[in-house]
This record gives C-alpha cells, structure tokens and sequence, in this order.
C-alpha cells in the first residue's frame, strides 16, 4: 500500500531535472528561484489572484498569531483582568516582575531546564544515529521503535514516567534490586524537576536522531577510510571526522532542544501537579503564565509581561545559538 | 506482474547484501555484530520498555497485585476489564471521537491552506509578496506559548471558548506548513506550468491539475504532522476546554490522572487508548514521519 504510493510520486518528482534539459532552445536562465523570468511582463493571472489564495491563510495567521502577539505586548502595559478592560499603567507590571519571587523561580526553573536537557540531546541522538546508521538486518525495526516516544503525546509520555518513577514504580523496583532505597523521584523539588528532563530526553532523542541520521550520511565515506589508514581509531575517528562533519547539524540540535526546553510545559505540569510541586517550587515560566493568566480573576496584564519575557529569551536563544555557530564557523 | 515482483524482491535482496558487504566487501566480525545487536536491544529495551509496561499493567486484572516485588512483567491472567471500567468513569470513547475531529479538521484546514498560500507565494507574482512572506515567516517565528493568554482572550471575544472549533482555529494553518509548501511548489520546473498556461489553463487549473499531483509527498507530510499535533496537543486545549463534555483525550487524561491517580491499572488503560490509534498510523506510514522530521527541521 504504502509502496505503490511511493511509486506514483517518485515519476512526478523525476520530471523536474528531466525536462529542463531535454530544452535546449531555451536560454539558460540559472536558478530562479520564483515568478516567471525577469522583464517578460505577462499576465498569468488576475491581479486579485494571488489575494485569494492567500486570504485563509492570512486570516488565520492575522487573527490567530500577530493579532495576539501584538497585543499581549501592549496589554503587558495594562492592568487588564479576564473579565475587566484594562487602564494603561506604564511599566508596572514589569517593575512587580522583578520583584515577584514566583517569577524568579520560574525563570531559574526553565533556564536551569536549558542547562539539564540541551547538551544530553546534542550528544545522545548523535551516538544513537551513528548506531543505527549502519545497515544490519532489522535496522529499520529498530529505527522506527525508537522512534516511537516522539508520536506519543507528550500526556501519555508523562503519565507513563510518572507510573514508571512511582515511589513502587519498575524503575525504584529496579534499583532496590541493586540496594538502592526507593527514591522519591516525585516528591522531591529537585528530583522532580531532573525526572521531567530526563522524560524530556527521552521523549527528544528519537526526533534528533533522525536529523542526525541525515547528516551522517552526507560524511563522505573516504574520509573515514583514510582516518582508518592513517590509523586512527574509531574513537579518534568519532572526533577527527564524525564530529567535525556534523558540527552545523549539532548547532541546529542545540537551537531547537534549547528553545523547546525553555518552553517547557507538560513534563512538569503532569509530573509536579498544576502548582508545581511542593511549595509551587517546580513552577516554569509557561505554567506561570497559565496559572497567572487564565481563571475568572487572570491577570491579563500581568501574564502578558511574563510572555514577554518568555519571547524576548526565546528570540534571544536562538541568535545566541545563531552567532554562536558563525564565530566558530570563520574560526 | 509477479514476475516483476519477483525480480524486485531478487534485486532488492542483492542491494541488501550489497550494503550488509559494505566497508571494504568484507562481513564485519561476528563479535562486532553481536556487540551492536545488544546495544540496538539495550536501546529498545529504554525506549520501547516503558510502553510494554504500561500495556502491562493496564491488562492485570484487580485481582493481580500492580506492585509485586519482583515486578511481574506479564500479567498472570490478561484481561481488558480495565479498559471497560476507565469507560464507565469518564466518558472516554467521547473525548476519543472529539480528539478525532479536532485531529481531522486540522488535517483538512492546513492541507488546503497552506496549499493555497504556498503556491501564491510560490507560483503567482504580485506586489508585496515579499512582505507576505516575511509575514508567515514572522508568525513561524513567535512561541505559541508566549500568546495563549491573548488568543484565550480572542476566543472569549469570539464565543469560542470551551467549543471544539474554539480547539482547532488558532493552529488550523501553520506558518511552518504554508512555508514547507511554498517550497514545494518552487521546486516544480517553471516550463511544466509555462506549457499549461500556452494551452489556456488559469490559475486555478493550472494549481490544481499541475502543481498540486506534483507536491502529493509534501502534502501527506503536512497532513500527517497537522494530525499528530492535534492529536497530541495539551497545553491549547487544557487552557481553552472547561466543560467536561468537550474534553479531547489529552485533557481527558489529565482529568482521569488527577481525579484517580491512585488507580494504575485505568490510567495506564486510558494512556494505552490515547497512543494506540498513532503508533497505528506511524506504523502504516514511517516514512512520511521520518521527511516530516528532516523538512520541518531543516528547511523551517
């Protein structure tokens, strides 16, 4: 079933590089990369055309995610509750920002998130790609079991840990088989917060094993035969050549592992409880702006600060990266 | 016909073991391949492990003890009981069908949405398209979670809240996908659509008829990533439904997790109802998941 659609798609795609040459009267233009050539001014279509086509999209991108980006940084000004107009007051709500305990902790939270979550899934993917890059009866089998937590939600992902860290879950039935006494993974401030990175890790790895599964087969194989010839080992190999190869690739992981951990959500929200463990103490900044900003009494105004806030950084880690990624490239 | 076949399969079965002879024609040694089978089953044990449990104990009946030291993991006597009495607390084949319509409706909107304004982008040449692009490109780029509280609001203005519709319209065609077709769509050589416009055909036609059978991958890309999303989604839905009538599956289980937390065996039923139906469909349609990866990732 799946086969034959392959087969009725690849002919049209293999038309493309088929026909340009087979055209050799026409002048070769190079690459366009859109709209019909340069001065030839004809009319393909109405002028209103193109607005027609773009109208359910732009629509629902307007409404949907500039209307309200845009105006939760003007109601981040305004005292604005959920069934209340709100009246502008300045920067007040980023001065109560700052003095905001909650606040602090939420942010301590999701950064620390960056710092427990980004470099395992730059680095296992890596070394679970190279594994299941090679070709052995079975690979595809187990390419795909792997990949499995990614298409799970990440609802059923957290309740599935949250049954597996139990105070008698497998994991703690586990270790006291080795003498190590049931650990509170979810009662803990602390190891609460490790246990929704580490399903976090493992709900990541298989996505960027498969982004890592593509720049692995551009390393030029020559490569690591003339490493081996010259006598270096596979270990040697891994950072002469396979780290080098894929460097771009590992930035791109830690941009993308980066941004989605400082958003965390659901992890913690499922595994710590709506407050956020005990004390509120295991509280991210996303849940904040939940629980800040939606009820009969939410704090419109105030939660969109912390929006803000969360915008500001996420924009910010991704130039971070960005640069980061440039400097050594010219290095 | 089977003759074909038959050759394909011989063929395919020399490149097999054209790749099996890979590295210098040589059969690696056989201490290497055991090394790399036990950790490819050490791996799977860690990433598959934690659902076979959970299948597990959704099937051990009320008279089996859930936490018996060493855990057991079969159930001595495998019933689906578990599965009936998770129906009679909640109403689970209800948020079932509603996480279907969401999953279906988003499939829907954003296939053709994001058809339609990625060929404009791609394909149609007007004033200011520069600008809209930028303008999907801009949307891309802002978290979702940074404008729940405002699109929250945008739904109360609009009634919407606690409705299905209400679920489904804030995602229902995503600036990533209106991009992805966009590149799809410029990938089609221009003299295909160039001939098509010789012989007469419009805009609509030559969309429909030229470049739409030309990007069927793409498409079943997005559709497939619009279904999961929906499917999966938590943190929009949680916010947006408070009648309990409306709930998809992902809150309905949040519910069932915080009403019976202390009973295992219908959590781990409810969580096996909500996973099934797509380990189902990743399995009938792996590769699709896989280029959505690579796409999504790469090019966005």
């Amino acid at each position: 079933m799946s086969d034959t659609s392959t087969r009725n798609g690849a002919p049209v795609a293999k038309t493309g590089p088929a026909t340009a040459p087979s055209q050799p009267a026409a002048p070769v233009k190079g690459p366009r990369p859109a709209g019909p050539p340069g001065r030839r001014r004809i009319r393909t279509h109405l002028p209103s055309t193109p607005w027609l086509f773009l109208l359910p999209g732009f629509s629902i991108i307007g409404g949907f995610v500039l209307f309200p980006f845009f105006s939760t940084v003007s109601s981040s000004f305004t005292d604005q509750r959920t069934l209340i107009a709100g009246k502008w007051v300045g920067g007040a709500n980023y001065q109560e920002l700052w003095h905001d305990d909650m606040f602090w902790i939420a942010l301590r939270n999701s950064l620390l998130y960056i710092v427990g979550v980004v470099p395992p899934l730059v680095i296992l993917p890596l070394l679970l790609a190279m594994l299941v890059q090679r070709y052995v009866p079975g690979i595809s089998f187990f390419r795909s079991a792997f990949y499995t937590p990614v298409v799970a939600s990440v609802v059923v992902v957290g309740l599935i840990w949250v049954w597996m860290l139990d105070d008698r879950g497998l994991v703690n039935a586990v270790l006291g088989a080795i003498g190590v006494g049931p650990v509170a993974f979810l009662s803990d401030q602390w190891l609460l917060l490790i246990s929704a990175m580490l399903v976090t890790v493992w709900k990541g790895l298989g996505y960027y094993m498969i982004i890592y599964m593509a720049a692995l087969g551009n390393v030029p194989k020559e490569l690591h035969e003339a490493a081996a010839v010259d006598g270096a080992g596979a270990i040697r190999r891994f950072f002469t050549v396979t780290v080098p190869a894929v460097r771009s690739t590992m930035v791109l992981v830690a941009a993308l592992s980066s941004v989605n951990a400082f958003k965390v959500f659901s992890e913690v929200y499922l595994m710590a409880g709506p407050n956020g463990g005990p004390g509120g103490e295991d509280t991210t900044l996303v849940m904040l702006i939940k629980q800040v900003g939606t009820g009969l009494s939410g704090r419109v105004g105030y939660a969109s600060a912390i929006s803000v806030v969360v915008f500001v950084i996420t924009l910010g880690l991704m130039l971070l990266v960005l640069k980061a990624d440039k400097k050594e490239g010219d290095a | 016909m089977s003759a074909q076949t038959l050759g394909d399969r011989a063929r395919r079965r020399k490149s097999i073991g054209d790749k099996f002879l890979a590295e210098g024609g040589r059969r690696p040694p056989a201490w290497k391949l055991v090394l790399r089978y036990l950790l490819l089953l050490i791996v799977f044990a860690i990433m598959v492990g934690p659902f076979l449990w959970q299948l597990s104990t959704s099937l051990k009946g009320a008279g089996e003890d859930i936490y018996s030291y060493p855990p057991k993991l079969l159930p001595s006597e495998p019933t689906f009981d578990n599965y009936g009495k998770v129906a009679e607390l909640i109403p689970v084949w209800d948020f079932a069908l509603n996480s279907l319509k969401v999953a279906l409706a988003n499939v829907l909107t954003n296939v053709v949405g994001a058809a339609l304004a990625g060929y404009a982008l791609a394909r149609l040449t007007f004033r200011g398209r520069g600008l809209a692009t930028v303008a999907f490109v801009m949307a891309m780029l802002v978290p979702v979670e940074s404008i729940i509280i405002a699109q929250f609001m945008t739904m109360r203005e609009l009634g919407l809240n606690n409705t299905l519709t209400g679920v489904v319209l804030p995602g229902c065609i995503g600036a990533l996908n209106v991009l992805l077709m966009r590149n799809a769509f410029s990938n089609i050589p221009y003299e295909i659509e160039e001939a098509a416009f010789v012989d007469g055909a419009n805009a609509w036609q030559r969309f429909t008829r030229i470049a739409l059978p030309a990007v069927k991958g793409t498409l079943a890309v997005v559709a497939i990533f619009a279904f999961m999303g929906a499917w999966d989604d938590f943190l929009w839905p949680l916010i947006v439904l408070s009648d309990q009538s409306n709930f998809t599956l992902t809150i309905g289980l949040n519910y069932l997790h915080g009403t019976f937390a202390n009973n295992q065996r219908l959590v781990a039923a409810g969580t096996i109802i909500a996973v099934a139906p797509l380990i189902v469909l990743f399995a009938c349609l792996q590769r699709f998941f896989f280029r959505g990866v690579g796409e999504g990732a790469v090019k966005g």
